[in-house]
């Protein structure tokens, strides 16, 4: 399937900024059943300063909002050609081990609600594979924590994501990764975009999971929707968790506001 | 002088006999003036004061600021000595940075076995952060203190290698200045090797350092220090004006053109070589802690992308932690093929429960220690301590063994200070300063010696009462 995708993150702050920062994870790359066809980032209100890969091998940008501006937009256009390999990315590889995706993080450290959700998850699938145990673990999440925006943000942990009981996709992948580290596997986390039939117009990027198994390597669950990632996935960032993979992070020094606004289309 | 006969003393191997590399000074102590040399301890300390060298000690409200004792008697190291100490000191630190590179790189060690991998996965000074960088010339710790102590004429032991961002260095110094005004003759009848030109070593070894592809035509180097409320901020400003380098701090840096930058009053000057007092956690809000004022945000992207050069390299922790350092001499033999020169001190790691039962049925003859503790904080010295103080600590050593070691308390030398009744023996330890740079290891002769100015005591801490004496390290 071949994805154009368009994705414009707009800051406007209220007083004109003196010092201000943005780290970029907004590249995808090739491999994993997706192929990047062509990919351009422009800045406006903002220079690049870096270009480098991170410790996940994500390649990253560094911008510096410009001095006295009261915006900066940054968009991302592309297109994309992507196999479905049924959630299927493999072997490991990187710099990192893969030792580093078992540890917890702190939004991804193991509370008594998810302590007890990895349990009953372990006692239910005891004669199971584990692709059958992490599909239950992912279905079992969404029916506990339905899909809702407003109610949690990018600091929201699993642990409280899950005992709130709503959520979005962000807070469904922190609590599959807490659990599944939990029950032993290598967990980590994907930012990127997702095609939706009949929606071309979205207000914010998608996120899921990867867990790693002893016989088919790292695999996609996308727990919101319920099904491990297929020809409609793009792939961008990875990590521990939202921090290491979030497709902007940003610091500022000075006062006032700002608002973040959002305009995404990813089409066929 | 009374001698204890359970401890070498290194001026007086017994009563009455004086060993080699104290025969000179021992002849002149005995035709000088005991009240003289008492006023010459008093103008030290006006000395001392007058320049400003103080510290301040953690958990003390009374006195912010404090003046390290300084002992006149100095340290005397006999060339012999010395010689196998620097061996044995660059065979570590080249393992060291070897072990460094390879723990952030392939991680060859894990793979091959020869060190647990929980030691590393579950070590918070472990910085993922680092995995895949290539900090230019290869160099991880550019500036190592690595605390030595003896136990007898042969025996040299290597306490701890500290390898994130040891201080005192501005004390080798200053004691030696000291020195020097105070007892000019001392040297002209021996031929101590001089320390002066470490801030010029530093300077030039920083420059070797840095990337090699820089705007500027030459290294620029800057100190970035935390701030005036550091205890060692006297050490940065002094080091940053010996080297003619700048002191930064955190709101006088920018990222500049891909660069980290300094504001001057030309603008802003794009900076080679950090030489940075900052702990890790503070080193980059907008990668490490988030609330940090003390870092510059963005740095480690720059670092990443190899346009600076940090000093000492972030994540270094992972090698002199303490629940590593059992481990250093296979890591020796794993990444230079060969035995340690310095040896350990034999290590009981608590988190291993075999070790854990010897160490609680010891106890009261142990010296336990954090893992990730530094400065003396927080550890029990088991002949020193009480009933309840054992009693006390028994119950955070079962509670988390895995925080602690312990180690035999081991018999310090002595070297005499010069106290009220004349010399008297006290324990010392050693900091030799080591540099690093692309091209070689270069550690300069002498060093901080700490002294435990109370009688019997152990712990050589500057925050725990300690002092320091002029090290003397004798040609050949």
């Amino acid at each position: 399937m071949k994805l154009t995708i368009q994705h414009q993150t707009t800051y406007d702050y209220e007083e004109p900024v003196h010092y201000a920062l943005q780290k970029l994870r907004l590249i995808p790359r090739t491999g994993h059943g997706q192929t990047v066809l062509n990919w351009q980032t422009e800045i406006s209100g903002g220079e690049k300063q870096l270009t480098f890969d991170d410790l996940f091998v994500n390649h990253t940008e560094l911008v510096k909002v410009t001095p006295g501006a009261t915006r900066i937009e940054i968009t991302s256009i592309g297109e994309v050609e992507v196999e479905n390999l049924n959630g299927v990315i493999g072997k490991h590889a990187g710099f990192a081990p893969l030792w580093l995706f078992e540890n917890p993080t702190p939004l991804t450290a193991a509370g008594n609600n998810i302590r007890k959700l990895a349990a009953s998850v372990r006692n239910a699938t005891e004669d199971h594979d584990d692709i059958v145990r992490l599909h239950h673990l992912s279905q079992e999440i969404l029916s506990l924590v339905t899909y809702e925006t407003g109610q949690t943000d990018s600091t929201t942990t699993a642990e409280v994501a899950l005992t709130a009981g709503h959520g979005v996709c962000q807070d469904h992948s922190h609590i599959m990764i807490a659990a599944a580290r939990l029950l032993g596997y290598p967990a980590r986390y994907i930012s990127g975009y997702l095609f939706m039939d009949g929606q071309d117009q979205q207000d914010a990027t998608h996120a899921w999971c990867e867990v790693w198994t002893k016989g088919l390597g790292w695999v996609g669950f996308d727990v919101s929707n319920g099904i491990s990632p297929d020809a409609r996935y793009v792939r961008v960032a990875t990590g521990r968790d939202y921090t290491d993979a979030a497709p902007i992070l940003g610091i500022r020094h000075g006062n006032g506001t700002e608002n973040l606004h959002v305009s995404l289309q990813v089409q066929q | 002088m009374k001698q204890n006969a359970t401890f070498f003393d290194e001026m007086l191997a017994t009563p009455g006999d004086v060993r080699d590399p104290y025969k000179v000074y021992f002849d002149w102590f005995e035709n000088e003036d005991l009240k003289r040399l008492r006023r010459k301890s008093e103008d030290a300390e006006a000395f001392f004061r007058r320049i400003g060298i103080t510290f301040n000690v953690y958990g003390q409200d009374e006195a912010d600021e404090r003046l390290i004792p300084f002992d006149i008697v100095p340290r005397i190291i006999a060339a012999r000595e010395w010689a196998k100490l620097e061996r044995g000191i660059e065979q570590r630190v080249r393992a060291i940075n070897a072990f460094l590179y390879d723990i952030y790189h392939g991680q060859e060690i894990l793979r091959a076995g020869r060190i647990p991998r929980e030691l590393i996965s579950g070590n918070e000074a472990f910085c993922p952060e680092m995995i895949g960088v290539n900090p230019p010339g290869g160099v991880y710790t550019h500036i190592c203190g690595v605390d030595l102590v003896r136990t007898g004429e042969d025996d040299f032991f290597v306490l701890e290698d500290n390898v994130r961002t040891p201080s005192g260095v501005s004390y080798m110094l200053e004691n030696r200045e000291t020195m020097l005004q105070m007892f000019p003759e001392l040297f002209t009848q021996l031929k101590v090797r001089p320390v002066s030109a470490y801030p010029q070593r530093l300077r030039r070894s920083l420059s070797d350092s840095a990337p090699a592809s820089s705007p500027n035509d030459k290294p620029v180097v800057a100190v970035l220090t935390p701030g005036i409320h550091n205890s060692a901020y006297f050490e940065h400003a002094f080091l940053a004006d010996q080297m003619g380098a700048e002191l930064v701090e955190s709101h006088d840096l920018q990222i500049v053109d891909g660069h980290v930058a300094m504001r001057t009053t030309q603008g802003y000057q794009i900076i080679d070589v950090l030489y940075r007092r900052v702990d890790d956690a503070y080193l980059d809000p907008l990668t490490f802690n988030p609330d940090s004022m003390l870092g510059v945000p963005g740095i480690m992207d720059v670092y990443r992308a190899g346009n600076i050069t940090l000093a000492n390299a972030p994540g270094t922790g992972i090698a002199d932690d303490k629940a590593l350092y059992s481990y250093l001499p296979d890591i020796i033999e794993f990444y230079t093929g060969e035995q340690a020169i310095l040896k350990n001190v034999p290590t009981w790691r608590c988190s291993e429960p075999d070790a854990l039962a010897h160490v609680l049925a010891n106890l009261k003859d142990l010296v336990v220690k954090e893992v990730h503790g530094s400065g003396g904080y927080g550890m029990l010295v088991g002949p020193a301590a009480s009933k309840k103080e054992l009693a006390a600590f028994e119950k955070k050593l079962r509670a988390k063994p895995s925080n602690y070691i312990a180690q035999p308390t081991l018999s310090l030398s002595t070297v005499p200070i010069l106290s009220k009744a004349g010399l008297a023996p006290r324990h010392v330890d050693l900091r030799p300063f080591v540099l690093v740079s692309p091209n070689k290891v270069e550690i300069t002769p002498g060093g901080l010696t700490r002294v435990a100015l109370k009688k019997g005591s152990l712990v050589v801490n500057s925050s725990q009462g300690g002092g320091t004496k002029d090290t003397w390290v004798l040609g050949d």
